[in-house]
C-alpha cells in the first residue's frame, strides 16, 4: 500500500459510491482507495512509512508466523463481521504457538460493485479489533475481481509474533494422563452465523465469540505449569481439533459430554438444524492440554481471565494405539467423536 | 428448550438404567429390535447399550429409508437423469447411495446429469413450475412419515395442470416390514420391538396389534429421546417377564391409536398398495409399498418414461441384507471401515447416519478393539 497521492480532485463517495476496475489498477484510483479509506481506518507510522513492504525492528526471540483466509457469508454477523475475524483468526493463530502476536499483514480481493460504505464498515472494525488487541496491520495489498467473481470481500491476513524463551507449545505433545481443558462455551459462531443464514429467530439471539485470545494464552502462559498443546477449535469444532492433535500425538482421548458447555441457544438452535455442537465452529474459544498435576493451576487461571470464565476440564489423554476420542455421554453411555464425515458447513470463517 | 434436556436428563437414564438392571431375569436373553433409524441414532449417539444388562440386545431394523431402497430403483433415478435428461430431484441422503456401475446420483451429477437435493417434494414442485420445458422428477422415498407430502405435491401439480412433473414412488409400509422380518429367522430371533415414533403418529398405534396378537411380540411404540428408548425398553422387559404381549404407547405426547386420519386419508386418495416391492435386504414382500392411482397416472414416472424394473444385487461382499434382517452386526461384515466407511459408502447402511453400519461406524467403532481402553463415568 503507497500512500503518497494527496490532491484528489473529488474525495471518495463512501456513501454511495462502489468498487470498481479502477480500484485495483494500480492508478490514482487505487492510491486514493488507499489513503481515504484504509489508511483513514488503520493508520499507524509503519503503513506510513508508503512502502510496498513495513520495515520493522528486530523482535528478538524465536517467530511465529501464521495465514488465514476469511470467506465468510453473510459478511457483517451477530457478534462480528468479516473484518474482525480476520483480525482475530490470525491472532489466534499465532498466539496459539505461544507467541506474542505482534504485527498483522492484510490482503482484499475486493468484487466489482461492492459498495465503499460497506467497505469503510470492516476496515473500520478492522481497525478497531487491532486497536483493541494492540496488534498493528502494517502492510497489505487490494485486488478488484470482476462482478460475479467473488463474493463481497475475501481477507487474507498474516501475522507475526515472537515465543517467549522456554515455550514449546505443539500438536504432538499431548502424553497419556495429561487433562484437556476447555475455555468456555462452543458453537456460537457457527450458531450465530448459520441462524442469521437461515433466518431463524431464538429466544435468546445467537453471538459470535470472535474474539483474540493472545491475553488469555498470556494469562495461561504465565503460570508456568507443563502446557503442551493450546489450539483454537474453529472450523469443525472441537470434535475436529481433538481428533487432529489425537492423531498428531498418537494418543487417545476421553471427554465428559457433561463438562462440556453449550449454552441452551445454541443446543436448541443445533438440535433444529440437525447439527452436533461438537462439530460447529468456534472463533474465540482455546483448548489447553497440559500436565495432570498443573490442571487446577491453568483452569483457576483461565477462569480468572474475562475471556475465560466459563472454562472447564472436559476430559483426559489415555493411551490408545487407535487414536479415538471417546466420550462419556450425559446419559452415562460411550461413543466415539469421530472426525467430520460427509458436508461440512461451507463458508463459516 | 427445556423440552429437550428434559428428555436428555443423565440423573433419569441412570435411574431407568438401574430399573431395567433390576428387572430383567439373569437367566434370560432379551433380544429387542429397534425398528426405525431414528432409534438406531440415538442407541449410538448417546452410547445407551452401555446402559443395559449385557442380555439385553439391542437389534438394529429397517427402518432407515435409504438402506432398504433397492439397487434398481436407484437405478432408474440415475437412467432418467442421464439418459432422459430430466431434472431429478431427490432428498439428501439419497444421493450417495451406491447402485450399478459404481454409480450414485452425485455422481451421475459429476458426469452432466441434472440432479438436485431439496429439503421438501414442493421444493421440486416450484421447480417444475418454474421451468415449464423441463421434465422435474422428484424420487419420493420414505416410510410413512414422507408419504403425505408426496401425496400433497402430487395433488397440487394436478390442480395446476402441470404436464412436467412426476415422481417415482418408492414409498413403503412399515408393518409390512415387520411381517417380513417375524415370518423369516427373526420371529425366533426376536423378542419384542421398540415401535417407530413419527410413522405412528400417521398410522397409530393399531397397525401394530397384529405383531403382539399373532406372534407374540410384544411392541412399545417410543420417542426418539434418549429416556424415550430407555422407557420403552424397561416396559418391553416387564412385558417379557409377564409374558404378556401387547401393543403400548411410550410416545402418548405424540401417538395416538387411530394416528393421523387426515394425513391418512390423503395417502388413500393417491395412492394404492402395489401387488410388491423388493426391499434391500429383506427381498419381494407382497402389499409392501404404494404406487399412484389411475386417476394420477400422469404423475408416475414409471408409466410416464416406461420405466422396466429389474432387480441387481448388492456388493458381494456388502452384509446390509443380514442387517437389515437383524441377523448379523455391522462389524460381522468383512469390508466395514476398510473398504466401506461413510466417507466412500459401498452398502446402503453406510449412508445414511440413521443405517446401523454408519451409526456404528460413527458412534460405536471403538468396541471391537478390546486393547482400546473403556472409560467410566466421571
Ligand atoms: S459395512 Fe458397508 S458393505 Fe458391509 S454391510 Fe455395512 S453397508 Fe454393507
Amino acid at each position: 500500500m503507497s500512500l503518497k497521492k494527496p490532491n484528489y480532485i473529488r474525495p471518495l463517495d463512501l456513501k454511495n459510491g462502489r468498487v470498481d476496475m479502477s480500484h485495483g489498477s494500480g492508478g490514482r484510483a487505487m492510491a486514493q482507495l488507499i489513503a481515504e479509506l484504509f489508511a483513514a481506518e488503520l493508520g499507524n507510522p509503519y503503513l506510513a512509512q508508503g512502502n510496498d513492504g513495513a520495515l520493522l525492528p528486530p523482535p528478538g526471540g524465536r517467530l511465529v508466523m501464521a495465514t488465514d483466509s476469511h470467506v465468510v457469508s453473510p459478511l457483517f454477523f451477530p457478534g462480528g463481521d468479516i473484518g474482525a475475524l480476520a483480525v482475530h483468526g490470525t491472532i489466534n493463530d499465532v498466539a496459539m504457538m505461544g507467541a506474542t502476536p505482534l504485527y498483522l499483514a492484510a490482503g482484499f480481493i475486493l468484487e466489482e460493485g461492492f459498495p465503499l460504505a460497506d467497505l469503510q464498515r470492516i476496515v473500520r472494525s478492522m481497525a478497531q479489533a487491532s486497536r483493541d488487541a494492540g496488534v498493528l496491520v502494517v502492510t497489505g495489498d487490494t485486488k478488484v475481481v470482476e462482478q460475479g467473481k467473488g463474493d463481497g470481500v475475501f481477507i487474507t491476513t498474516t501475522g507475526v509474533g515472537v515465543v517467549r524463551d522456554g515455550v514449546t507449545l505443539s500438536g504432538d505433545l499431548a502424553r497419556p494422563g495429561d487433562r484437556i481443558l476447555l475455555s468456555g462455551h462452543i458453537g456460537d459462531h457457527g450458531m450465530a452465523i448459520l441462524s442469521q443464514r437461515e433466518g431463524l429467530q431464538f429466544d435468546a439471539s445467537i453471538v459470535s465469540d470472535s474474539t483474540a485470545l493472545h491475553t488469555l494464552t498470556a494469562a495461561l502462559l504465565d503460570c508456568g505449569g507443563q502446557l503442551r498443546v493450546l489450539r483454537d477449535p474453529t472450523r469443525g469444532g472441537l470434535a475436529t481439533t481433538l481428533n487432529e492433535i489425537a492423531s498428531q500425538s498418537g494418543v487417545g482421548m476421553v471427554l465428559q459430554e457433561s463438562a462440556i458447555p453449550v449454552r441452551p441457544a445454541v443446543d436448541a438452535a443445533c438440535e433444529l438444524l440437525g447439527l452436533d455442537p461438537l462439530y460447529v465452529a468456534n472463533e474465540g474459544k482455546l483448548i489447553a492440554i497440559c500436565a495432570p498435576a498443573d490442571a487446577p493451576r491453568l483452569l483457576a487461571a483461565l477462569r480468572a481471565h474475562p475471556l475465560g470464565t466459563d472454562a472447564a476440564d472436559i476430559g483426559e489423554v489415555i493411551a490408545d494405539a487407535h487414536g479415538f476420542v471417546q466420550m462419556v455421554t450425559r446419559m452415562g453411555g460411550r461413543r466415539v467423536v469421530d472426525w467430520l464425515t460427509g458436508e461440512q458447513l461451507p463458508r463459516i470463517c | 428448550m427445556k423440552y429437550i434436556t428434559e428428555f436428555r436428563d443423565g440423573e433419569l437414564a441412570r435411574s431407568l438404567a438401574a430399573a431395567i438392571a433390576r428387572e430383567v431375569e439373569p437367566t434370560h436373553e432379551y433380544r429387542l429390535m429397534e425398528f426405525c433409524g431414528g432409534h438406531t441414532h440415538a442407541i449410538s449417539r448417546y452410547g445407551l447399550s452401555d446402559l443395559l444388562p449385557a442380555n439385553v440386545r439391542l437389534i438394529h431394523g429397517p427402518g432407515c429409508p435409504v438402506c432398504v431402497l433397492p439397487i434398481g430403483r436407484v437405478d432408474h433415478a440415475i437412467k432418467l437423469a442421464l439418459q432422459h435428461e430430466v431434472t431429478l430431484c431427490t432428498y439428501g441422503d439419497c444421493l450417495r447411495v451406491p447402485a450399478s456401475e459404481g454409480l450414485s446420483l452425485l455422481k451421475a451429477r459429476a458426469r452432466g446429469a441434472d440432479v438436485r437435493m431439496v429439503y421438501s417434494t414442493l421444493d421440486a414442485l416450484k421447480l417444475a413450475q418454474a421451468n415449464p420445458n423441463q421434465q422435474v422428477v422428484f424420487f419420493a422415498i420414505g416410510f410413512e412419515t414422507t408419504t403425505p407430502p408426496s401425496a400433497v405435491a402430487i395433488k397440487q401439480a394436478q390442480a395446476l395442470g402441470l404436464k412436467n412433473f412426476s415422481v417415482i414412488c418408492n414409498h413403503v409400509l412399515t408393518p409390512a416390514a415387520m411381517h417380513a422380518i417375524l415370518a423369516g429367522d427373526g420371529g425366533k430371533l426376536l423378542h419384542g420391538f421398540v415401535g417407530p415414533a413419527h410413522v405412528s403418529t400417521v398410522i397409530g398405534s393399531a397397525p401394530y396389534e397384529p405383531f403382539a396378537r399373532d406372534y407374540g411380540k410384544p411392541v412399545v411404540i417410543a420417542g426418539f429421546e434418549p429416556l424415550d428408548v430407555m422407557q420403552a425398553i424397561l416396559m418391553l422387559i416387564r412385558q417379557i417377564n409377564a409374558g404378556r404381549a401387547e401393543v403400548e404407547n411410550e410416545f402418548t405426547r405424540a401417538v395416538t391409536a387411530e394416528g393421523n386420519r387426515k394425513a391418512q386419508a390423503l395417502v388413500a386418495d393417491v395412492f394404492e398398495l402395489r401387488d410388491a416391492f423388493e426391499w434391500r435386504g429383506l427381498g419381494v414382500i407382497p402389499h409392501s409399498a404404494l404406487k399412484l392411482r389411475e386417476a394420477y397416472a400422469e404423475f408416475d414416472a414409471e408409466r410416464r418414461f416406461g420405466l422396466e424394473y429389474r432387480s441387481v444385487p448388492d456388493h458381494q461382499a456388502c452384509e446390509c441384507g443380514a442387517i437389515l434382517r437383524g441377523e448379523k452386526r455391522p462389524q460381522q461384515c468383512r469390508i466395514f471401515g476398510t473398504a466401506c466407511t461413510p466417507d466412500n459408502p459401498v452398502g446402503a447402511c453406510m449412508v445414511s447416519s440413521e443405517g446401523a453400519c454408519a451409526a456404528h461406524y460413527t458412534y460405536g467403532r471403538f468396541r471391537e478393539h478390546s486393547d482400546s481402553p473403556l472409560p467410566q463415568a466421571g
